[in-house]
């Protein structure tokens, strides 16, 4: 049957010990990087092998116990594996997508030290990730939810020597574990909540079977969904814990596109996924995501406009399009919402790899021109579609799907999405209108970024803009490849009412369809609505484009000028809504006094007076005993014979 | 006539002289022979205790402590010999090294 | 006629006693020591224990004393007599008359239980004391009696040890 999949996690544990162990030692980058992409991609294989076959299986629900973990009284939890169609939409993501970053990886971290380190650190954060997808209970769930926030602290501060990527590691740990309290607070209560009814158990499907045990709407369900949404929002950098993404770009930028755009981010969403009969039963729960979603779509977008470091244009796209998928889980459009995880994890990878493969050629420019321009900065780039044109289409092409433009694969998961936030039962008008808004400024500041990079003349230092060169095809063909599915990724899911079969939606059916029926969630409203709608956020997205093109490519001088126009608006979204400053105030700076206090105030004169003290009086003690100490044998006589008289006459009288 | 309680006293002033000796002497065989002394003056006990009972247990009692008397004598009189040789004394005055 | 003879002995017992505490000289505390040692035989005598007696003599004023002596003899001690021999005497007084004190009341508080054994006068008189010292010895004590022999074999061990210039 599906016996085998314990390999595909299997695999990736296995390149990660061998780098970890022996990678230092082997020192060629070819077996290094050749065993890890390897293991990846033997995983990719088993999870396809598996996918296919549940495709042709009637029964989609299959677990597969590797071994007894925890037993206590009732309580049995498992080494255990859950292959549904869910779980098996995102092995397939996570071991394709990270197989063809594994390939990029290569080319792009040529000549880096710690080479082996870094694939050790990235086949063990695919190892994490499967379990996270393929944990068939929470806790195995949870073992790949602390892996991968393990390994993003590792691969953030890759460059550990650098100040600020040690520091952004350490931000996205911290605020990683404030989600993951909330993830584990949710976990215990569910359990308490089940257990109180009888059912003792973590499993998934149990849960799912015995989720109705629990009052609809009422508060203990509400109060573990909101639990387990604040573990998401940690995960998936969703408002108020979305500070950590961008600063994780210090990271190399492969693992920006694995785990800070593809996989890992995406795990919040997963999980509300994976519980979905939970958070359907509690509408405020539900009602909070799609508001955060909406909210954290709209606001990364409005920061993405101004930012001139490439990669956090990104990285606050990645942002916004996170928020989109929370929009979609809110308001019950569990399969839209996987199935922009899906392409989004195909063209964010690949606009990810290919600003990686624009800061390599420019960094490999710079180098040769030996100057310390930094290779991130759009403002020194410009003209590149004629240096490196695999990577201009294949950018491009992504982010065409990115804006919701129409054939490519973006346009049917983000319809989908908004066509759900308005028509939905947990819908609303303005949330819609929160993420057409996000939509039109998606396709302005991504073609913003387009126009900046490949187009207009080049910016580039006269010394080094001869020497740009394409990339090397380790990198090129994980971006044409990516770059296709971005383009043809969506037609899975082309929704009926443009002609489509939605198989993707029909493939999630037995996850999702079960929750949704029974808490009578569905999309309502007549086909014209639906088309208005559609003709409606395609139009706000060429406004978008156009409006960049005007901007960024007619006339070059109108940024400035509009800048000075909106000087204090564009202050304000440049500086990212002065968050991060307000963060520190709020929350960084006391908890720093509280600390410095008790250091000083409470550790130091307390804690070390008591330590200090203890040692002083003993000392004391032993140098006023120590004269009893004579060393004369007639003094330990008379000592003796004096404990005689006493302990007899004691004893006698 | 002589009771069990007429032994009982001489044993114990027996005993009360050897610790003085014990106490108060410094030359180690004296000492020595002080704790004899006090041994012995035990003995009495055991023996005037075991015929006021009438048992023969306090006589072997006496018996092993005579051996152990004997083991005594022979190590403490090499452990003497020892001191003697690095110390050329035998006052436990000098015997001050049993300290920090 | 015994009350007379165990006054005597006692006298003389307390008596040497205190010699061999008191003398300067160690030989001369050897000597008396030996005195002790023959009036308590004198007392096991009187209480009819002519074995012990014997055994008393042999093993105490014998060898232990031959020991003694010969260490004292060994050693040169009775030239290097110092002037001051003794410390502390307020202290081992008081000390020593509490002892006495304690002692004394100790034996005389109690009433010694589980008198009229089975060893009599008669019965002694019958069988002899030591064939009544041997049956205790070798049937109820036998397993104590070899470990003192080990103990015996050990202490010799270690005299010769420790009394070698060079191990």
């Amino acid at each position: 049957m599906y016996s085998n999949l314990w390999l595909i996690p299997f695999f990736p544990l296995v390149g990660s010990i061998f780098n970890g162990l022996f990678g230092k030692r082997i020192k060629n980058e070819a077996v290094i990087g050749g065993i890890a992409t390897g293991m990846v991609f033997l995983s990719f294989l088993v999870a396809a092998q598996n996918f296919f076959k549940l495709l042709g299986d009637t029964e989609k629900v299959h677990e597969l116990v590797i071994a007894s973990w925890i037993s206590i009284g009732n309580l049995q939890i498992n080494w255990e594996l859950l292959l549904d169609p869910l779980s098996a939409v995102m092995i397939m993501v996570v071991t394709g997508v990270g197989t063809l970053i594994h390939l990029y990886s290569i080319g792009y971290m040529h000549g880096e030290e710690g080479y082996y380190r870094f694939f050790c650190y990235m086949n063990l954060f695919a190892f994490a990730m499967l379990m996270l997808v393929l944990g068939g209970n929470a806790l195995v769930m949870f073992i790949g939810w602390e892996g991968v926030g393990l390994c993003s602290y590792l691969l953030i501060g890759y460059y550990y020597e650098k100040k600020s990527a040690s520091t952004a590691a350490n931000k996205a740990f911290i605020v990683n574990r404030i989600g993951d309290f909330g993830f584990l607070c949710g976990l215990l209560t569910l359990f308490w909540a089940l257990a109180s009814k009888g059912v003792w158990t973590l499993n998934f499907v149990k849960i799912a079977e015995s989720g109705h045990l629990l009052e609809s709407g009422g508060l203990l369900i509400t109060v573990v969904t909101l639990c387990f949404f604040l573990g998401a929002t940690g995960k998936s950098a969703q408002i108020p814990l979305f500070t950590w993404l961008p600063d994780a770009m210090e990271g190399p930028t492969p693992v920006s596109a694995l785990i800070h755009a593809a996989t890992m981010v995406t795990a919040g969403v997963y999980m509300i996924g994976r519980m979905n009969g939970l958070f359907a039963m509690a509408p405020a729960t539900m009602m909070t995501i799609a508001i955060v979603g909406g909210l954290t779509a709209f606001f990364a977008a409005t920061i993405g406009l101004a930012q001139n470091d490439i990669k956090r244009v990104l990285a606050y796209s990645t942002v916004s399009q996170l928020g989109y998928m929370f929009l979609a889980m809110g308001v019950g459009a569990f399969s839209a919402g996987i199935f922009h995880l899906m392409t989004h994890a195909f063209f964010k990878a690949c606009l990810f790899l290919g600003s990686g493969s624009v800061i390599h050629g420019l960094h490999h420019a710079y180098h040769h021109a030996h100057l310390h321009d930094d290779p991130q900065d759009m403002r020194n780039m410009g003209g590149l579609r004629k240096k490196m044109p695999i990577t201009f289409i294949t950018f491009l092409v992504s982010t065409i799907a990115i804006s919701g433009i129409p054939l490519f694969s973006g346009f049917f998961s983000k319809d989908e999405i908004l066509w759900w936030s308005f028509g939905s039962t947990r819908g609303h008008w303005m949330l819609w209108v929160l993420g057409a808004a996000a939509a039109g400024m998606t396709a302005f500041y991504m073609f913003r970024l387009v126009f900046m990079t490949f187009f207009g003349e080049q910016k580039t230092d006269a010394r080094a803009k001869d020497h740009i060169p394409e990339s090397p095809f380790t990198i090129t063909i994980p971006l044409m490849v990516l770059g296709l599915l971005a383009v043809v990724g969506g037609y899975i899911g082309v929704p009926a009412i443009l002609g489509g079969a939605n198989r993707f939606h029909h493939f999630l059916e037995p996850v999702f369809g079960h929750a949704l029926e029974l808490n009578h969630i569905a999309a309502h409203g007549t086909h014209a609505t639906e088309y208005t709608l559609m003709a409606i956020s395609v139009a706000i997205a060429i406004v978008g484009i156009f409006i960049a093109w005007v901007m960024y490519v007619k006339d070059p001088e109108l940024p400035a000028k509009f800048v000075g126009r909106f000087t204090a608006a564009h202050r304000v979204i440049f500086n990212k809504w002065y968050i991060d400053e307000l963060y520190d105030f709020v929350f960084v700076n006391p908890c720093k006094k509280i600390g410095t206090f008790l250091w000083r105030g409470f550790d130091v004169r307390v804690v070390d007076g008591v330590v200090n003290g203890t040692a002083w009086v003993i000392k004391g003690l032993g140098a006023g005993l120590r004269y009893t100490q004579s060393g004369y044998l007639y003094n330990y006589a008379v000592a003796m014979v004096v404990g005689v008289v006493v302990i007899i006459g004691f004893y006698v009288f | 006539m002589i009771t069990v309680n007429h032994y009982m006293l001489l044993s114990a002033i027996l005993f009360a002289i050897g610790t003085f000796g014990v106490l108060t002497r410094k030359n180690a065989i004296v000492i020595f022979m002080c704790i004899e002394v006090m041994l012995n003056s035990v003995n009495l006990t055991f023996i005037a205790l075991s015929r006021h009972v009438g048992n023969m247990d306090g006589q072997i009692f006496v018996f092993f402590v005579m051996t152990v008397a004997a083991a005594e004598a022979a190590v403490g009189l090499a452990l003497m010999i020892a001191f003697f040789r690095n110390r050329n004394s035998i006052d436990v005055d000098d015997f001050n090294m049993l300290k920090w | 006629m015994q009350a007379i003879l165990f006054y005597l002995t006692a006298v003389v017992a307390i008596l040497s006693a205190f010699f061999v505490m008191k003398c300067r000289n160690p030989i001369n505390s050897a000597l008396n020591l030996v005195t002790t040692f023959l009036c308590l035989a004198v007392f096991y005598v009187m209480l009819e224990s002519p074995f012990m007696a014997a055994v008393q003599i042999m093993v105490y004023a014998g060898a232990i004393m031959v020991l003694i002596i010969f260490v004292i003899m060994l050693l040169n001690l009775g030239l290097t007599v110092k002037t001051r021999y003794t410390h502390g005497l307020a202290a081992g007084g008081i000390l020593s008359v509490m002892v006495l004190f304690v002692a004394n009341y100790f034996t005389r508080a109690g009433e010694a239980t589980g008198t009229g054994g089975s060893v009599t006068s008669e019965l002694i008189a019958s069988y002899g004391h030591t064939e009544l010292i041997g049956r205790a010895m070798f049937v109820d004590f036998l397993l104590p009696f070899e470990i003192a022999s080990i103990l015996l074999l050990v202490a010799i061990v270690g005299a010769v040890v420790l009394s070698k210039r060079k191990v």
